[in-house]
């Protein structure tokens, strides 16, 4: 288990006070003058060295994502903006951070946004965290009252603000490129790329946009250094990652583990274990709901971090992790995820608009069983023509789900329909 | 689409919303005034009932400056916009899986009792309008509803009756998780930083 002194959200669960006198207690704020004046480059590579991956799903490391920036401005500012669009089913500790250390992610901001030379940093959170919003408004002012933001944050004589955005329920905002046009005033619809937010992002500016985990755990990792953070974990899955733990067990918590530790492991030390023992176990979603289910036979040894679970077939995603015990109607699980796809579909891209509410549809006869044999491997190939056929991932999320459904319960489902027929026909 | 016309009286904030609107502004760039769109319709629900009529976008759109079609397209896009009017008290009930993994029908089952009325309804005196949305975000603490800007959280059939019953009699409920619990940490306490719970450490 990880050690306390390694835990970065030592606020996690909001025993303490938010404000900046208690965040400055715990360690934030420390040294951020010093850290700058090392230089964006030092930053950038320190980043690097940490092997830090974004932590809102698609793991690109994080220092290399920074570098990507223009290094020499072009006359147009350059913008980082968070991620706070926290909505993937399971997930639930970006809200954590904000609500209980928002000076984390506010000094995240400056760090990182220094790094990229950007001007400001815009905060997009979901329209439903009211009083999550509320307090990082609050965390905000603090910081600026302070001097550590604004017009020369921490008494370096660099400018950077930090705003915050408020979204109003749409799912397909926590896409990079969607999260964007919200924020610019339109629907949130996904943009062809290229061209990059790098280098066509915020206001057609070079733009950034990271989650809220990878801002806020950066002051830290430059604190302590790349290579503590990079000690923790095996290589290419580094650091201390914050998991979700729902669904079917003894206590339902949020937990900062470090990456790799083994899902049965995860789950008994912190969770109280499966509801009714690991022998109850059926099936968990790993990573959020985007990602294939794993049955309990590869839940039993498989470790949580980005490589090995792909080798599994599925992924680590935003490390949410819903457990389902034998009395889980999985099929049905996994239809309402579908139901949840299609509700959340821009509209934008044809595969997606009309194939998550086909797919939709078919899961709620799947559930029943009121279906054919052969809709089974219509589905699967429907979703194969839906995935990677669209402008963003959202094709794809919905597509796995169902997938992996049918690659480890396809007999369930089989069972269903022949049961549904035997009745009907007697 | 149902987009209701009712209401078509004018629209227009009142002077600490205008000041508010302002202060909106500021946060983007001077030609870029759009942005603000969302923040405004944001508040021009909560000062119109709780809906957004087409008086509003259109008075929203004239602040801004954008085409009416370009906000109905923002106001329709969004789920956290009413678009037709809606009771005093609205109750989100989320039933995505990991929500439906602890219990939400009997959360969804107890609303429906108590209000007498199903999803997208609103009861006959215009105090309860009952939704369905989708993932809350705070599913270590399912099952959620969310209510005025809070969330409640570890709700079950008896939690979510006495929930109701509380705002029916005139009561603000406590929010947060209903069964005694502290935040997201385990039930019975949290398995890490334990000498972080300490709250006299971290006061301002």
């Amino acid at each position: 288990m990880l050690a306390d002194k390694d835990r970065i959200f030592t606020n996690l669960y909001g025993y303490q006070s938010f404000g900046l006198k208690a965040a400055k207690a715990r360690g934030d704020w420390d040294g951020t003058k010093a850290i700058l004046e090392k230089g964006a480059d030092w930053i950038v590579n320190e980043m690097k060295a940490s092997g830090l991956r974004g932590r809102g799903g698609a793991g690109f490391p994080t220092g290399l994502k920074w570098s990507f920036m223009p290094k020499e401005s072009d006359g147009r500012p350059q913008y980082l903006v968070v991620n706070a669009d926290e909505g993937e089913p399971g997930t639930c500790k970006d809200r954590e951070i904000i609500r209980h250390d928002p000076h984390k992610l506010i000094e995240g901001c400056l760090v990182a946004g220094f790094a990229m030379r950007a001007c400001a940093a815009y905060i997009y959170i979901r329209g439903e965290f009211v009083q999550e919003a509320d307090v990082l408004e609050t965390a905000i002012s603090e910081a600026y009252a302070d001097g550590l933001i604004g017009d020369d944050a921490c008494g370096t004589g660099y400018k950077f603000d930090v705003y915050v955005h408020r979204g109003a329920g749409a799912y397909i905002c926590g896409e990079e490129t969607a999260l964007i046009e919200s924020l610019e005033g339109k629907k949130g619809q996904p943009r062809m790329k290229p061209p990059f937010p790098a280098n066509v992002g915020l206001y057609g500016c070079p733009t950034t946009v990271n989650n809220v985990e990878s801002i806020a755990v950066a002051p830290t990792i430059l604190r302590r250094g790349g290579a503590w953070f990079a000690g923790i974990g095996r290589e290419n899955n580094t650091g201390t990652k914050l998991f979700c733990i729902s669904g079917h067990v003894n206590n339902p918590c949020n937990v900062e583990e470090e990456m790799g530790i083994p899902l049965r492991e995860l789950i008994e030390t912190h969770a109280g274990g499966v509801r009714g023992g690991w022998d109850n176990l059926l099936a968990v979603i790993p990573g959020g709901s985007s990602v294939h289910l794993l049955p309990k036979k590869i839940c039993d040894a498989v470790c949580m971090d980005y490589d090995s679970l792909k080798a599994e077939g599925s992924g680590l995603g935003t490390a949410a992790v819903i457990v389902m015990d034998k009395s889980t109607d999985i099929v049905r699980a996994i239809a309402r995820l579908s139901a949840f796809y299609h509700h959340e579909s821009c509209g934008q891209c044809t595969p997606c608009r009309e194939g998550t509410g086909w797919m939709s549809r078919v899961m709620q006869r799947l559930v029943t069983g009121e279906a054919e044999m052969a809709e089974i491997d219509m589905l699967l190939d429907v979703t194969k023509k839906v995935e990677g056929h669209t402008i963003c991932a959202l094709g794809d999320a919905a597509a796995w789900p169902i997938q992996g459904l049918l690659r480890h319960f396809r007999p369930e489902v089989e069972r269903r329909i022949m049961d549904y027929k035997s009745r009907n026909a007697a | 689409m149902n987009i209701s016309v009712r209401n078509a009286e004018k629209f227009e904030f009142t002077p600490e919303n205008l000041e508010w609107a302002q202060g909106q502004f500021a946060k983007y760039p001077d030609n870029r005034r759009q942005s603000a769109v969302m923040p405004l319709l944001t508040r021009a629900q909560e000062q119109n009932n709780g809906w957004v009529s087409v008086p509003v976008m259109e008075y929203i759109a004239d602040m801004l400056d954008m085409p009416y079609i370009r906000v109905m397209e923002v106001a329709t896009f969004y789920t956290m916009y009413n678009l037709k009017p809606v009771g005093k008290h609205v109750i989100e009930v989320c039933t995505t899986t990991p929500c439906w993994l602890r219990g939400s029908d009997d959360v969804v089952a107890a609303c429906k009792a108590e209000l007498g009325i199903g999803f997208g309804e609103t009861t006959e005196d215009g105090e309860f309008t009952l939704l369905e949305v989708e993932c809350a975000g705070a599913c270590v603490n399912a099952p959620v509803i969310a209510y005025r800007k809070e969330y409640y959280e570890d709700l079950d059939g008896d939690s979510t009756r006495n929930f109701i019953k509380a705002i029916k009699s005139g009561k603000v409920p406590v929010s947060g998780p209903q069964n005694g619990r502290h935040n997201s940490a385990a039930l019975g306490g949290p398995t890490t930083l334990k000498e972080f719970c300490n709250a006299a450490g971290g006061q301002d």
